[in-house]
């Protein structure tokens, strides 16, 4: 029954992240929203294992597998998108996925876009 | 269970990885080295993994640690892998000989940063790519699919440009979005059917608001990393700023990885379940790739660009055999014209797209700029590789004796043999649009230069070779009709598809 309540969880977890991703511009808060998540996906494989707990043991253990290689792989994806981020503020000086004005965009060997 | 030559499997993803290892350890100008060796030594598993599959009519099957599933890990290689293997195999090998023009380190220099990446990812992105193609469960292809992400999107910022890693890191959220989304289905399957093996899911999965949950969710999050319309916002960036030799392993191989995800799911794990009108969805959304990259192709001054843009509209091409199979095993006729239609479609786009962005990438060079309006001189300059382009061209518009062309023509004919006539209709007008941008493009390279002009630079003539290869083996590619060669089926059982 507990279960229920925490796959209600993963999902509300699922649609703030996935609501942070969309709206905000900010690349950081993308990444932040990302693992919000991932949070809520790995919460949903957590009830997964719970609910198929036997063998007097607290939860299957296959699920659990999966998450611990899930949780790393974010976490290495996060480290890449920060790298990232922080060599665009590094080259740029200022954050954002925004390109600048369309029209302004080319040079005068029609290079830019 | 562990067939013999399944070792094979185990090295042709290992190899790549120690290689970027090794690259990484001995450093300099060793990372080229290493890298060259590879390849040859990449190409030669990949044939025998082949030469394998042909002489038994079972897949090849290594099993980890000797466990079977469902408790085990098994990796699989059937007929639709070998071919994705073999046609990567080659379009690498062109692309590390082109490359070493672009990322050798030059004389008198130890180590170049952009050198020792490109080297590095090169190799994981091949690791990758076989691990996507042999893997026998949903949670590997996960970890493959990741990885490609990894090696895919630091080949785009290569140069270190504003833009171009603006364009890293849209395509790295895009992607990242996508493989949440796959996870979850993932995980979803797992809780209802207790395994992750394709070919044990394929007997479980029934049609349930779970199974067409999990389908949808990873569907989804697949074409979010394949650049289906509309998803596609993060390529034309990210391919067009990217190095030339980068930009063909990503356009050309990359997005394979996780089309060839999809074929695997919705042919081997849900062909049961799958709807007539997801099928027809699909392609639906494929046939508008195909409209809008194309004309909006049209529209682009700069030539890689262009060739981004083309890139959208031939990955819709790529989503056209879904219903067709779905089509021919409701009438219950064998879908090998669909299945191998898609393959061809696949690999002739990927050798010619890897042909066209290096051709960019020497135009660029002997130009000093890519603008399509300017291009005189290029074909006084370069003859070979804009040959090439040409002919590259030709296999994407559909020409004979070209790949594109036996492609379409057996894609065509299962349309009309399903009586689904309209996608034939899509298929020849996406073939007319790519013909007019493909004429525009070659008809101002061969305009005469300006009087008194002189390229920028003269490229060696083995990146002219290499492009040159790779452009050849797109325009031949139909001779395969010439073969009884049945390579995409071996290994394959006929499922029979049942309407639900």
């Amino acid at each position: 029954m507990n279960e229920m309540w925490l796959g209600y969880c993963a999902a509300g977890l699922i649609g703030i992240g996935l609501y942070g991703l969309i709206v905000n511009p900010q690349p950081l808060h993308k990444i932040l929203a990302f693992n919000i998540i991932g949070t809520g996906v790995f919460l949903v494989c957590a009830v997964v294992a719970r609910r198929g707990a036997a063998l007097g043991m607290g939860g299957d253990p296959i699920p659990q597998a999966l998450l611990i290689t899930a949780i790393v792989v974010a976490f290495a994806a996060s480290a890449v998108a920060v790298a990232l981020l922080v060599r665009l503020f590094e080259v740029e000086g200022r954050t954002t996925l925004d390109e600048e004005d369309a029209s302004t965009r080319t040079d005068r060997d029609g290079r830019g876009a | 269970m562990t067939t013999p030559g399944g070792m094979l499997l185990v090295l042709a993803v290992l190899v790549p990885f120690v290689a970027v290892m090794a690259g990484l350890v001995l450093g300099g100008r060793n990372a080229e080295r290493v890298a060259l060796a590879t390849v040859a030594a990449g190409l030669v598993i990949v044939f025998e993994i082949a030469r394998s599959l042909r002489a038994s009519s079972e897949p090849v099957v290594y099993l980890l640690g000797g466990w079977a599933p469902p408790l085990g890990v098994a990796l699989r290689a059937d007929g639709l892998s070998v071919v994705m293997m073999l046609a990567v195999g080659v379009v690498i090998a062109g692309v590390a000989v082109y490359a070493r023009g672009d990322f050798g380190t030059p004389t008198g220099v130890r180590e170049t940063r952009a050198s020792l990446t490109f080297w590095s990812l090169l190799m994981a992105a091949w690791g990758a790519l076989n691990l996507v193609f042999v893997s026998g469960d949903v949670f590997t292809l996960y970890v493959a699919l990741e990885l490609l992400t990894f090696a895919g999107v630091p080949l785009v910022c290569l140069d270190g440009r504003s833009e171009t890693l603006r364009a890293a890191l849209r395509y790295l959220l895009f992607a990242l979005l996508g493989s949440m989304v796959y996870l979850l289905g993932v995980f979803l399957l797992y809780g209802g059917y207790g395994t992750l093996d394709i070919a044990m899911l394929g007997e479980r999965v029934g049609a349930s608001p779970l199974t067409w949950t999990a389908a949808a969710l990873m569907t989804a999050g697949l074409l979010a990393k394949t650049a289906l319309f509309p998803l596609h916002l993060w390529l034309p960036p990210a391919h067009a700023g990217a190095p030339a030799a980068a930009s063909a392993v990503l356009s050309a191989l990359v997005i394979k990885g996780s089309w060839f995800l999809v074929v695997r799911l919705w042919l081997d794990v849900f062909p049961g379940i799958v709807t007539w009108s997801a099928t027809q969805w699909l392609a639906g959304l494929g046939v508008a790739a195909i409209l809008v990259g194309n004309i909006v192709a049209l529209r682009q001054a700069r030539l890689k660009l262009l060739i981004a843009y083309s890139t959208v509209a031939q990955i819709g091409y790529l989503f056209l055999m879904f219903p067709l199979a779905a089509g021919a095993r409701a009438a219950h006729v064998d879908d090998t014209a669909a299945v191998t239609g898609g393959m061809l479609q696949a690999i002739s786009h990927a050798t010619a797209k890897a042909a066209m962005f290096m051709a960019a990438g020497l135009i660029y060079s002997t130009l000093g700029h890519d603008r399509v309006a300017d291009l005189r001189g290029a074909g006084r300059a370069l003859p070979m590789t804009i040959l090439a382009f040409a002919l590259a061209g030709a296999s994407l518009i559909g020409l004979p004796p070209s790949g594109g062309f036996l492609a379409k023509w057996l894609l065509i004919s299962a349309a009309l043999s399903t009586a689904q006539w309209w996608w034939a209709l899509a298929m020849l007008v996406g073939g007319l649009l790519t013909s007019v941008y493909v004429f525009i493009v070659v008809m101002h390279a061969m305009a005469p230069p300006d009087v008194g002009w002189a390229p920028k630079r003269t490229v060696p003539g083995y990146q002219q070779g290499a492009v040159m290869a790779l452009a050849l083996c797109s325009f031949l590619l139909g001779a395969v009709a010439m073969f009884p060669l049945d390579l995409p089926r071996a290994g394959r059982p006929h499922v029979a598809w049942v309407a639900p």
